[in-house]
Formats: structure tokens, C-alpha cells, sequence
């Protein structure tokens, strides 16, 4: 202890009144550790609880659209028998290998006479009002393919109204269930394909979610060809080139902010500048995708600028050091290093453009919309959308179709947010 | 020329100034072993540019003033003698003229629409191919300029990055220029609406039924406390009353109790959890929810029990939110250095001791944060509401009543009325400022939270 | 030298990471009287091996502990050790300084709150106010004992932590290189106080630097390559090493 550097006194001070060690063998001292041990246990179980809850929330929820929607995708049809020699219908098998196959049939009757078949076959249980009004489109496509069926009889299953449809299912009142029961011998079930092939209709029966689907799809082409490039260009000049100044640090935070702006906003500056002032058509997929852009780069920008600011300064000195300009140590080295970062991002962005509803309502996605969208600029809705204006409907039949395009719509969602976390497991690098 | 095929030629001669410009720098390169400061294709770039910027910068001026031009050559026409004086009804018939014209449209209300859309027609191609040529003679003056300045000493590649840089500059600019918009359209449209209706009568008013409003005292029935109230008791209490529990007792557990095999499988199911369509939730919620909950408020006696409560639209937003609360708690705790944890289980206490009384207290900050931020996004949530909430308006401390959110108004005003300029739409314009400026301010005091009163850890 | 049994014992330890063995068959006494000190180079596992006397390398996923560590000859692996009472009569003082973020008497009253050894108000006091005094902090801090304990300076800090693991009334201080991230004064402070200490807590200190080692200590173990090569009195093991490589380290061949 010789030779101290301590300059000033040593703090030494009396020692102050004895006391007895703890005796941790006391029955008191022993019952209060108990009780802490079991104040653990609850409050471990306390956490383990919370994220049983929270993983049964999203089973419920998953489970109840799936139980819901599952019929949606089937169709029960009922086999009509025709006699289509005694319907008279008068087309030539020329006509019905022509383009104006479908116009020839319509003009020859084929309508009436699928109806007169149903009351014939029917009149105990309804008769023509038991079919779907998209019934006699099924024969139209089965006598197209084979023209021999106008000269004979024959049997076609075509889909059945969606009164039917649902008692056959299990709902609808007694009655109508008894109406099914009686008609079972000659119900049966099948893929429902116009769901997917059709556009909206009024007719639970008939409705499908492809307009919407082709809608999604245009407005997300036109979203990612936005905020893609701008997104990733921005990160870039903020995170390498832009100085330290006033004006970056405002355009740091307006990300910042935008990014958490709520999407209804969005819509409102879309209806007042796009719609308003720059008269573009209402519900077009092209404005739909433009406000889509808006509130998506944001969020790109800030999954893009973490990519890259996670790349090591190491990297950028030794490229630096080799003489490369500060575009080419960006773009051969930081860039490429930054993608799998930059592509996760961009990915879980379009997953919550392709959910977002509130943005569209405002531009005016809520008509109904009969036909499938043919360019950026016809009316078009897409596939949310497409959910909210079925979940307002209270026939049955909409129930399940609105089920079932919800789990259309998590399908292609979980298969986004499945490629992104893939994509980041198998490519990100940890320095 | 149609747009598209114009971009193809201009694209098309845009290619040949780059095989040309880079043939050129690699016929001077050959022969010598001096260094030079581009390659062959910096030169290829430059002369690609020179072509396609300047007829590209034309363009885009004349699609936004071109419009005005056309009107005014058809209103100099004979035909446009006929037209109503400048106001509402005149802009209609122009505009319906231009959209016959365009093919948008098939059939008009004006007779004289349809007059004037084949002069709008003739108008608009005669400026269509002016547009063509100009764009054509540009790209051509400007790839030959380039070409001619391709030279042995020439640096294109400090003037091609330049371009880039240019490019990134204006691509973050947009990001201001977007909030830039939002703020004064949303202002500009507020501004009008607070010329109609006063501003005390909107904040401070209780009444809100915009069905039927008084001409002559608009504000009596716009006035958005009932509004405020609801957004507050449905975003703020209910639905934080299930997300900050859950979300908080799910990122303890899952930082400091769980295995990592756990943490790897429940992390994206949390994932999931936030990713559902936030038009799921709301069906969900109208779907399933709310009957039950009704069912359970007439069980406890409240039978008035709405089949819209405030509770079930609450309860489903919260659920929703978990996964923000858990996100942002979890990295909260995770930024407390591990000695602070060490140096308390050291001493013998417990890990529920050490999270209670050291380790929330330390990541407090963070967590506080997050649930601003999270309540930040429940009170600008709308689907959830719109399909699982009422229209009307009340004052209610009842969660089995029903409420209105200022979201969900902002949807019902917008929808129906189809005049740009009524008082309804315009009470949507300042419903959307009035959010803007609440999560603004929700976020704002978040990020001053964390930054302000989180520990340094060196 | 006094013939009471010493306060812990290892014989036999082995401790694995995994697959990877960081300790193999330790054998070692602490006597209560002493200031033991561990050294050896870095990564030879002195740290790891006094993580085992408290066992905080439960805390560590993938840690598995062997052979035999007792206190006062109870055998702290055993399923009847608390781990909880383990480590308030076996405290630990850590190489970087980490005080909770809270008020400096909220720090030192943390241990005796939760093990409830304080019977009132005033005997809290009185216990942070001793412990304070026994690690020479209280002189400084008396009139501000509310102010954030991470506002001290590192060498105080340091000294906050030996205060609050006094706090509980340990048996055994165990010190992980408590030094090496202080300057030279306040290093010197802390050695005093490990001269006060001694005696009343059988001190065991982690520490790479031989002279402080030399200074502080009466015991002496030299850890290489996770094996314990030496141990002895302090100045048998520094003049006159019996080992090889125990030489080779004091004089700086490596290491």
C-alpha cells in the first residue's frame, strides 16, 4: 500500500453499529422467498398467456373467415333435364361454330327455353325461379361444345339460385331447406368458377371477384412502378449523399411522418388534387395507384435507408480507396449489398397497399363496377373494396362470398409476407 | 402519334445516341494507353441523355399546359358562340365535350357537348402533333449537341452523375412535395369550410347530423366534440385496454422468459397478426363480434345493448394494434443492456423482480413511445369502424352503446353526395386536418418521448 | 493461516458452452479470511469459472455446469439450493459499472427491499447509509442521494456497485475485473477498499493486471486455456512459480 496516487485523505470513516447476518433459515424469511418464487411463476405465466391470447385471436379470426367462406367457393348445382329437338330453337351448327355463337343462341330463344324446361321439371318445387339466372348460360356453353345436344335430349347440371344454393348449404329458413331435401336426389356440388372468372353482380350466384382482382392487380402495377423508384432513389440520397443540414433533416422528418399519416388521409389529397384539379376519372385504377404510391414510398424509403445504413462504412472505404466516384461506391457496391433489405421492404408495402381500403373509397372505388376493368383508366375497384361493398349485403349468399374472397385476399397477402420473410432469412447478412 | 408510340421513338432514338456516343469514345480510346476519366459507355450515357432529358422536360411542361390551350383555340371557334358565360355550367359542358372527344365517354346531357366535341377533337390533334414534332426535333438537336461534345478530354462521367444525383435530389423532394400537398389541400378545402361554418361552433359543438343541415346555421349541426369523443373512447381506452396488456405481457415474455425457438415461430405469427387487411378486422368485428357482444351486454342487463357498440368495434382495433405495442416494447427491452439485468439477478432477485423494477422501468421511455404510436394509428384507423361502428353520434361512457369516430364520418360524408362543394364534403376536408393534426402531434410527442428521456447507454 | 474450513470449495468443476468446454476439472478453495485473486490471459476463463460460484452462467442458454461447488458445504447445484438466497450471500460486482438507472438510494436499497431485510423505513436508511460508508462512497454522496446513480463518475459508479451488493449482507463478494474500465485513481481507491473489505467478505477478484493481482491478494490461481495450472500464496506464486507456465506468464512471455 505504499506509493498511493490518491491525492486527497482515503475516505475511511468509522464503521458504523453491528448487525446480525441475515439468518435465511427462519421460517419467515423461508415463506417470503416462497412467495416470491410463486410471484415469478404467476407472472411468467402472466406473459405466456398474453401470447397464447394473442396467437388465439388470430386463429379465431382465420378459422371463422375460412368456416364462412369455404362455401363460397362451391356451387350446387341441379340436373335439368331439356328436350332441346322439341324447344325448336333454330340455329344451324354453322352459326354456333361462328364468333356469333352466343348471339345466335340468345336471339334463338335458348333462355325461354331452359326456363320452360324448369317449370317443367320443377313445378312441385318452384320451377323456373329454383335456377340461377346464370343457368342457361351453362347450357349455352354446352351445346357451343357440342352442337349435337340441340337435336336431342339430354341432362345438364346447371347452378341453382342462391336460396337453393344456401339451404342446400345448411341455412335459409325451414323451408327452403326442405325444398333442398326434397330436390337432393338431384342436387350435387361443384368448383364454383365463376368466383373466379366473373366480375361483381347483384346475384350472389353469379358474383366473382376477377374484376376486382384485374382492378388490384393494375392498381399495384402502377403503385410499385411509383414508389419503387422514387423510394429507393430517395433512401439513397438521403443515407449517402445528402448533407447535414436544415433542409434534409425536414425531409427526414416529413418521411417520418408521412409514414405514419392515416391512409383515409391519402385518399382525401387524392380526391382533392387528382380528382379535383387534375380531373383524372373517377375510380380509375391509374388514381387509385397514384394515391396508393404516395402513402408507399414512405414506407419503402424507410425500409430502404435501414438497408442501407446497414451496410458497413468498411465497404465503402475500400471502394473509395480504390478510386471509385461516390455514384459507382453506390451503385456497384452499396446497392447491391442493400437489395434483399430493400426488396423485403418494398414487399411488405405492396402487401399493405394491396389491403388498403379507406385511400379508395375516397377516389371513388365504391360504385358497383359490372365489368372487369380493360385500361388504367376505366372505372375499376379492387379486391378490399370489393369486400366492403359485399359486406354490406345481407343475403346470405353474399356472406360466403365475402368470405371467401377474404380468403383469397390473405392468400395472396400471406404468400407476399411469406416471399419477404424467405427473402430476408436466405439473404441478409449479418456484419 | 399515339403517346406510346412517341416514347417508343424517342426511347428508340435515345438507344442509337448511346451505341453511337459509346462507338465514338471507344474509337479515340483505341490506339493510346492514357488514362481517361470515363469509359466508353459514360460517353454512350451522356449522349442518351442529351437526347432523351430535353424532350422528356418538353413533354411534361406541355401535358400540363396544354389542356388550357386547346380550351382556348375551341372557345375562339364560331361554334363556342353558344356557350354559357364562364362559371360552373360552362366548365361542365367543356368538360364533357373534351371527354366525348377523348372516347371516354358515350352520351352527354349538353346538346351542345356534343357540337363541341369534334372541334375539341380537331383542336386537341392539331396541338397533339405540334407536341410530336417539337419532342422529335429536340431529342434529334439535343442527342446530335451531345454527340459533338463527345472529345478525348471530355469527362462524361462527372456530367452523367451529375444527371443521377439530379434524379435522387428530386426523387426525396417529392416526399416533401407530398406533404406539401397534403397540408395545403387539406388546409385550402378547411379554409373554405370555416368560411361557411364557424370554428368554435366545430370543435366545441356537440351536435353532429349532417343529414340535416340548417342553410342558414350550418354550424348548429356540424359541431365534432361527439365525434372527438368517440374516436378518444374507442381508439384511445378500449382498444388500448387490450393491446397494452397483451402486447406488453407478450414482448416480456418473449424477451425474457422464452425460448428462441419461440421467439422464432410467435415473431411472425405477430407478423400476421398486423399484416390482416384492416377490412378483415372490420368484418370480423360486424360479423362475429358484435352480435356477441351485444348478446353479452343484454346477459349483464344492459338491454339497450346496441348491436354497433363501441366496445366491439374497440376490441377488434385493439387486437389489431397488439402487434405495434409488442413490436415497439420488445425493442425497448432489448436496448437495456444486458449488465443491467445481470447485475440485478446477481443480487438474487428473481426475473419478475428484475423486469418489474429494473428492467420496465429502464425501457419506459420506449414503450411509452409505442403506445403513442400506437394510438396514434387507432384513432386514424378507419375500416374497422366504418363497418363495425354506428353513424350517430352521442356522448357515451357506455362501451355496449353506440359511437361514431371522426374516420368514419369522414367516409359517410364522402360518399352519396356527389357536389364537390356542399358543405358536407367540405366538413370532410376539415375532419381530415383535424386527424392530420392529431396524429402529427401524437407522433411528435412519441419521438420527443424516447429521444428525450431514454437512458444513454454508452 | 487459521484452520476454519474455507468458506467455498470446487473440485472437479468442468463448464461447457455447447459442445465447446471452457473449463476443465477446477479444483480450488476460498477462504473466508483472504482476498483470492484469479489471473491468467485473456479468454483462459477466470471470468467464466467465478460466474460458476454464484452460478450466473444459468442465465447463459446452452451452459452446463459439472462437478462440485459448495458454501459452507452445501452444495450450490444441488436442487435444494435456492439460487435466489445463493446470490445474496454470494454477490457479484461486474467489469463495466452498471447501476439502475435509478435515484443512487434506490440502487443500494434495491437487494435488501426485495429479500425484505429491512424492517422499517429507518432501517433502510441505515442500511444504505452503512453500505455507502463500507465502500467509502458516502462521504460524497450523503447530500444527494436522490440524484441519478449514472450520473456519478466511473470510478463512483463502481463504487455504487460494491455498495449495493453489500447491501444484502453477502458472505462472498466475488469482483470480475472490477478495475478495467477506471482510470488509475480512482483503480487505487477501489483497491483501498478491497483492503477494508477483507476479512469481513471473502473476496474473490478477476483481474489481468499481475500487479494489482500482487497488491491486493493473498491467495493467488492462475487460470490458462480453462485449466487451473496454479494456486498458492500471493508471493510464492509471483518470486518462486512452481509451474512452467505459470513462470512464463509472470514474465511476460505471453499473454
Amino acid at each position: 500500500m505504499s506509493g498511493t496516487l490518491v491525492p486527497e485523505a482515503p475516505v475511511r470513516a468509522a464503521v458504523p453499529v453491528e448487525r446480525r447476518p441475515t439468518d435465511w433459515r427462519t421460517a419467515s424469511m423461508q415463506r417470503r422467498v416462497r412467495q416470491r418464487y410463486a410471484a415469478e411463476r404467476r407472472f411468467r405465466l402472466l406473459g405466456l398467456a398474453a401470447v397464447v391470447a394473442s396467437a388465439a385471436f388470430l386463429l379465431f379470426l382465420l378459422a371463422s373467415m375460412l368456416a364462412r367462406g369455404a362455401g363460397g367457393f362451391v356451387e350446387t348445382r341441379v340436373a335439368l333435364p331439356l328436350d332441346l329437338a322439341r324447344a325448336g330453337l333454330n340455329v344451324t351448327p354453322a352459326q354456333l361454330r361462328g364468333p356469333r355463337a352466343d348471339l345466335a343462341l340468345a336471339g334463338a330463344g335458348l333462355e325461354a327455353a331452359v326456363d320452360t324446361a324448369a317449370e317443367a321439371a320443377f313445378a312441385r318445387g318452384g320451377g323456373a325461379a329454383l335456377l340461377s339466372d346464370a343457368a342457361w348460360l351453362r347450357v349455352r356453353e354446352a351445346v357451343k361444345r357440342d352442337p349435337s345436344l340441340l337435336g336431342r335430349r339430354v341432362t345438364i347440371d346447371v347452378p341453382v339460385a342462391s336460396r337453393l344454393d344456401i339451404a342446400f348449404k345448411g341455412g335459409g329458413t325451414r323451408a327452403d331447406r326442405a325444398v333442398a331435401r326434397s330436390l337432393a336426389p338431384r342436387l350435387s356440388r361443384g368448383l364454383n368458377r365463376d368466383f373466379f372468372r366473373g366480375a361483381d353482380s347483384t346475384d350472389p350466384t353469379r358474383a366473382g371477384i376477377w374484376g376486382a382482382l384485374k382492378g388490384s392487380l393494375l392498381t399495384m402495377v402502377v403503385t410499385l412502378l411509383l414508389a419503387f423508384p422514387i423510394g429507393v432513389l430517395s433512401a439513397l440520397y438521403l443515407e449517402e449523399y445528402a448533407p447535414r443540414n436544415r433542409w434534409t433533416d425536414l425531409i427526414e422528418v416529413s418521411i417520418n411522418n408521412l409514414a405514419a399519416v392515416p391512409s383515409i388521409i391519402f385518399g382525401l389529397l387524392g380526391l382533392a388534387v387528382f380528382l379535383g384539379t387534375f380531373h383524372m376519372p373517377r375510380s380509375a385504377a391509374l388514381v387509385g395507384g397514384l394515391t396508393l404510391a404516395l402513402m408507399t414510398t414512405p414506407v419503402i424509403v424507410i425500409a430502404a435507408r435501414n438497408a442501407i445504413g446497414a451496410v458497413p462504412p468498411s465497404i465503402r472505404d475500400a471502394a473509395r480507396a480504390l478510386g471509385a466516384s461516390p455514384v459507382q461506391v453506390v451503385f456497384h457496391h452499396v446497392l447491391p449489398l442493400a437489395l434483399p433489405g430493400i426488396l423485403t421492404g418494398t414487399i411488405i408495402g405492396m402487401a399493405r397497399a394491396l389491403g388498403e381500403t379507406a385511400p379508395l373509397l375516397m377516389i371513388g372505388m365504391r360504385a358497383f363496377i359490372a365489368a372487369p376493368p380493360e385500361r388504367l383508366t376505366d372505372p375499376a375497384t379492387v379486391l378490399p373494396v370489393q369486400i366492403f361493398l359485399w359486406s354490406d349485403d345481407v343475403q346470405a349468399g353474399f356472406v360466403e362470398k365475402t368470405s371467401a374472397a377474404i380468403i383469397v385476399l390473405l392468400v395472396f397477402l400471406l404468400a407476399m409476407n411469406g416471399l419477404a420473410i424467405y427473402l430476408r432469412n436466405r439473404f441478409e447478412t449479418r456484419w | 402519334m399515339s403517346p406510346l408510340a412517341l416514347a417508343f421513338v424517342i426511347a428508340a432514338l435515345a438507344l442509337i445516341g448511346w451505341i453511337t456516343g459509346r462507338a465514338r469514345a471507344a474509337r479515340f480510346r483505341r490506339g493510346t494507353t492514357r488514362r481517361f476519366s470515363s469509359l466508353p459507355q459514360h460517353h454512350g450515357w451522356f449522349v442518351a441523355m442529351g437526347t432523351l432529358l430535353p424532350a422528356l422536360l418538353f413533354l411534361t411542361v406541355w401535358h400540363l399546359t396544354s389542356p388550357a390551350l386547346v380550351t382556348e383555340a375551341v372557345l375562339a371557334t364560331p361554334g363556342a358562340a353558344n356557350l354559357p358565360p364562364p362559371g360552373l355550367d360552362r366548365a361542365a359542358i367543356l368538360a364533357e365535350a373534351r371527354n366525348l372527344a377523348a372516347g371516354h365517354a358515350f352520351g352527354a346531357f349538353h346538346a351542345l357537348s356534343e357540337q363541341l366535341a369534334p372541334v375539341y377533337a380537331a383542336a386537341q390533334a392539331r396541338y397533339d402533333w405540334i407536341a410530336t414534332a417539337v419532342a422529335l426535333l429536340l431529342a434529334f438537336v439535343g442527342g446530335a449537341l451531345s454527340f459533338l461534345r463527345v472529345r478525348p478530354g471530355f469527362s462524361a462521367r462527372t456530367h452523367v452523375e451529375r444527371v443521377i444525383m439530379g434524379a435522387l435530389l428530386g426523387a426525396s423532394l417529392i416526399a416533401i412535395v407530398t406533404t406539401i400537398g397534403i397540408i395545403v389541400s387539406l388546409l385550402f378545402e378547411s379554409a373554405r369550410f370555416f368560411r361557411v361554418v364557424p370554428l368554435t361552433d366545430f370543435l366545441l359543438g356537440t351536435h353532429w347530423s349532417p343529414q340535416v343541415i340548417d342553410p342558414r346555421d350550418p354550424g348548429a349541426s356540424l359541431g365534432a366534440v361527439p365525434l372527438f369523443w368517440g374516436t378518444f373512447f374507442i381508439g384511445a381506452v378500449i382498444a388500448m385496454a387490450v393491446a397494452i396488456p397483451f402486447g406488453l405481457m407478450s414482448a416480456i415474455y418473449l424477451t425474457q422468459y422464452a425460448r428462441p425457438a419461440t421467439r422464432r415461430w410467435v415473431k411472425p405469427m405477430l407478423e400476421i397478426l398486423a399484416g390482416v387487411p384492416t377490412v378483415v378486422y372490420g368484418y370480423f368485428a360486424a360479423l362475429t363480434v358484435a352480435p356477441a357482444v351485444r348478446d353479452l351486454g343484454v346477459a349483464l342487463g344492459v338491454s339497450w345493448a346496441s348491436s354497433e357498440s363501441a366496445l366491439a368495434a374497440g376490441a377488434v382495433m385493439g387486437v389489431m394494434i397488439i402487434p405495434f405495442v409488442s413490436s415497439m416494447a420488445d425493442d425497448s427491452l432489448s436496448a437495456v443492456p444486458a449488465a443491467m439485468r445481470d447485475g440485478s439477478l446477481a443480487m438474487g432477485a428473481t426475473s419478475s423482480e428484475t423486469i418489474r423494477q429494473v428492467l420496465l422501468p429502464a425501457a419506459l421511455p420506449g414503450v411509452v413511445g409505442g403506445v403513442l404510436l400506437a394510438v396514434s394509428r387507432a384513432v386514424g384507423e378507419t375500416m374497422i369502424v366504418v363497418m363495425a361502428a354506428s353513424g350517430v353520434a352521442t356522448l357515451t361512457l357506455n362501451p355496449f352503446a353506440s359511437a361514431t369516430t371522426v374516420t368514419k364520418q369522414i367516409v359517410d360524408l364522402l360518399t352519396g353526395e356527389a357536389a364537390f362543394d356542399s358543405a358536407k364534403t367540405l366538413a370532410a376536408f376539415a375532419l381530415g386536418l383535424t386527424l392530420f393534426v392529431i396524429t402529427l402531434l401524437l407522433n411528435i410527442v412519441a419521438l420527443i418521448v424516447v429521444r428525450r428521456y431514454r437512458e444513454a447507454y454508452e | 493461516m487459521s484452520n476454519a474450513p474455507p468458506k467455498m470449495t470446487a473440485s472437479g468443476v468442468d463448464v461447457f458452452y455447447g459442445a465447446k468446454q471452457a473449463i476443465r476439472d477446477v479444483s480450488i478453495d476460498v477462504r473466508q479470511e483472504d482476498v483470492t485473486a484469479f489471473i491468467g490471459p485473456s479468454g483462459c476463463g477466470k471470468s467464466t469459472f467465478l460466474r460458476t460460484l454464484n452460478r450466473m452462467n444459468d442465465t447463459i442458454p446452452g451452459a452446463r455446469v459439472t462437478g462440485d461447488v459448495r458454501l459452507d458445504g452445501e452444495d450450490v447445484y444441488a436442487k435444494a439450493m435456492d439460487v435466489v438466497q445463493l446470490r445474496a450471500r454470494v454477490g457479484m460486482v461486474f467489469q463495466k459499472p452498471n447501476p439502475f438507472p435509478k435515484s443512487i438510494f434506490e440502487n443500494v436499497a434495491y437487494g435488501p427491499r426485495i429479500h425484505g431485510l429491512a424492517r422499517s423505513k429507518a432501517d433502510l436508511a441505515q442500511i444504505v447509509e452503512r453500505s455507502l460508508t463500507r465502500a467509502g462512497l458516502w462521504n460524497e454522496v450523503k447530500d444527494r442521494l436522490g440524484d441519478s446513480g449514472t450520473a456519478l463518475s466511473g470510478g463512483q459508479q463502481q463504487r455504487l456497485c460494491i455498495a449495493r451488493a453489500i447491501a444484502v449482507d453477502p458472505e462472498v463478494i466475488l469482483m470480475d475485473e472490477p478495475c478495467s474500465a477506471l482510470d488509475p485513481v480512482a483503480t487505487a481507491r477501489i483497491e483501498e477498499l478491497i483492503h477494508d473489505l477483507r476479512g469481513r467478505y471473502a473476496i474473490v477478484i478477476v483481474t489481468h493486471n499481475m500487479q494489482q493481482a500482487a497488491r491486493v491478494s493473498q491467495r493467488t490461481a492462475f487460470f490458462h486455456l480453462g485449466q487451473l495450472v496454479e494456486y498458492g500464496d500471493t508471493s510464492d506464486i509471483f518470486t518462486n512459480p512452481r509451474e512452467e507456465r505459470t513462470k512464463d506468464y509472470i514474465t511476460g512471455r505471453y499473454g
